[in-house]
C-alpha cells in the first residue's frame, strides 16, 4: 500500500519544503495514489500561504517609537516611557528594571572580555547613573567635608586621582557657567576606584561629576538622562571613561553644563 | 549584541507576537518585555550565536510565564478534547471562520509551532531546540494544529466566536 514508507512527518516536511529532492519525488508519487492525503497537503500549503499573507504586512509596519528606542538605546526608551502620562504602576516597576538592565548592558562589553563570569557578578553591579546619584546625595549636603581634597590643592587632587585611577583625570572648568570647583574625592566603584569632583554655584547649589573607568571596552554613547529622586543625572560613556553629572537642578540647565563638560573632556 | 542587529530582528518578533496574540497592543507589549529581558540577560548571549533564536526563545519563555500567571486570556483546551469533528449543517452559508479567529482556537502550543513553521520558516529541529521539546513533539503538535485549523476553516468544527460574513 505504502511501499515508500511515507509518514505523516514526510507530508509535513513536504508542505514545508524540507525534503531532499529524492524524497520529495517519492512523496509526490505517494500523493498521486492517496487523494485524501493530497487534499490535506494542499490545505496545509494553503494555510502556510494564508498565514504569510495575513501577517507579513506586520513586517513592513514602522516600528513604534518606544520599541525602536528600546532596541537602539534601552535606557533612552525607558526614560521616554517615564514621561508618558498614562504609565501604569506595573510598567513603572518594569521601567525600574529596564533602567537597571540598560545600565548593566553598559558593562556587558567589559564583562564579555572574560575577566569575570557575568552570572556571578551582574547582580552586584550598580549602574553608573545610580552610583553617581548616590554619591551625590551622600556628599553634596555635607557642609564641612564635602570633598577629600579641596580646590586650592587642585594640582595635588589631579595627581592623586590620576594615580589611583591609572589614567589622566582632571576636573573641567565650569566657572563660565557659574560653577566653581569645590574639590574632589576618591570613591569605590563596582570593581575599583572612581573619582568625584564637586562644584558649587553662587547660591551654594552643588553639582558633582562622577568619573569612572569601569566602562572600558564599551563603545561611546550619547547623553543619557536619568532621574533618581530629586537628583537629575546626565551620563555618557566616552573612550575609556564613563561620566555622570548629577545635581538637583532643572534638566535643561544640567544639560548645558553636561555639554560644557563633554566639550572640555573630549580627548580629540 | 549590538543595537543594529537587534533592530533588524524587531519586525519578525512583532509579526510573530501579533500572530500569537492577535491583539496589536498586547503583541507589542510582549515584544517590549522581550527586549527588556534580552538587555537584562545580555551577558548570556554569546557573540556569533543565533540572535533571532535567542530572542524568540526569550519571547516564548515570557509567554509561558505569562500564561502560567494567567496574565493573558488563553484557551486552556485540552489537546484532544475537541478532536472529534462534528459537522454543523444548519449554518454553513452564514458562518465562515476567518483565519485569524480560527488561529485563536488552536491551543497555544500548536499555534506557536504552526507560526514558527509558516512565518519564520524555522526547521523542525530548530523549533525543538527553541522550545526545549523533542522533534517528535514538534511534529505531532504541528500535525494536530494543521489538521484542527483545516477543520475549523472548513466549518467542520464551529465554535463560539464565529464571524458572520455576508
Amino acid at each position: 500500500m505504502n511501499p515508500l514508507n511515507i509518514t505523516e512527518d514526510d507530508l509535513h516536511a513536504y508542505v514545508d519544503d524540507a525534503l531532499t529532492a529524492e524524497r520529495r519525488g517519492e512523496v509526490e508519487a505517494y500523493l498521486a495514489e492517496y487523494p485524501a492525503d493530497a487534499e490535506r497537503v494542499r490545505a496545509y500549503q494553503a494555510q502556510n500561504q494564508a498565514l504569510r499573507s495575513l501577517f507579513n504586512p506586520v513586517i513592513d509596519e514602522p516600528l513604534p517609537d518606544n520599541l525602536h528606542a528600546l532596541a537602539a538605546q534601552p535606557l533612552g526608551a525607558a526614560v521616554n516611557r517615564e514621561k508618558q502620562p498614562n504609565l501604569k504602576s506595573l510598567l513603572a516597576q518594569r521601567l525600574a528594571a529596564g533602567l537597571l538592565v540598560a545600565a548593566l548592558s553598559g558593562v556587558a562589553g567589559w564583562l564579555a572580555h572574560g575577566h569575570y563570569h557575568p552570572e556571578d557578578h551582574m547582580a552586584q553591579v550598580t549602574p553608573l547613573f545610580r552610583q553617581a546619584a548616590v554619591a551625590h546625595v551622600v556628599y553634596s549636603p555635607d557642609a564641612r567635608r564635602p570633598v577629600e581634597v579641596t580646590a586650592d590643592q587642585e594640582e595635588a587632587l589631579v595627581k592623586w586621582l590620576t594615580k589611583r585611577l591609572g589614567v589622566p583625570v582632571k576636573p573641567p572648568k565650569l566657572g563660565a557657567l557659574g560653577y566653581e570647583l569645590v574639590g574632589g574625592r576618591l570613591l569605590p566603584g563596582n570593581s575599583g576606584p572612581v573619582a568625584q569632583f564637586m562644584y558649587q554655584d553662587g547660591s551654594a547649589q552643588r553639582m558633582t561629576l562622577y568619573v569612572t573607568t569601569e566602562h572600558v571596552g564599551q563603545s561611546g554613547t550619547g547623553f543619557r538622562f536619568a532621574r533618581e529622586g530629586q537628583i537629575n543625572v546626565f551620563y555618557w560613556v566616552d573612550g575609556q571613561f564613563g561620566y555622570a553629572l548629577s545635581a538637583s537642578i532643572a534638566k535643561g540647565e544640567l544639560a548645558k553644563v553636561a555639554t560644557a563638560v563633554y566639550d572640555q573632556l573630549e580627548p580629540r | 549584541m549590538d543595537s543594529r542587529a537587534l533592530l533588524t530582528e524587531m519586525p519578525r518578533l512583532r509579526r510573530y507576537a501579533r500572530a500569537m496574540l492577535g491583539d496589536r497592543a498586547a503583541a507589542d507589549d510582549l515584544v517590549q518585555d522581550t527586549l527588556e529581558r534580552a538587555w537584562g540577560r545580555i551577558s548570556q548571549w554569546r557573540s556569533g550565536s543565533n540572535l533571532r533564536a535567542w530572542l524568540f526563545s526569550i519571547m516564548h519563555n515570557l509567554r509561558v510565564d505569562q500564561l502560567r500567571r494567567g496574565v493573558l486570556p488563553t484557551h486552556s483546551l485540552d489537546e484532544d478534547a475537541c478532536d472529534v469533528p462534528t459537522r454543523a449543517t444548519q449554518s454553513d452559508q452564514l458562518e465562515v471562520m476567518d483565519l485569524e479567529s480560527a488561529l485563536r482556537q488552536l491551543p497555544d502550543e500548536q499555534r506557536e509551532i504552526l507560526l514558527l513553521v509558516a512565518l519564520e520558516e524555522m526547521s523542525y529541529a530548530d523549533i525543538a531546540l527553541l522550545l526545549g521539546i523533542p522533534v517528535g513533539t514538534v511534529m505531532s503538535r504541528l500535525s494536530r494544529g494543521r489538521e484542527r485549523l483545516r477543520q475549523i476553516m472548513d466549518g467542520r468544527q464551529p465554535r463560539a466566536n464565529l464571524r458572520i460574513v455576508r
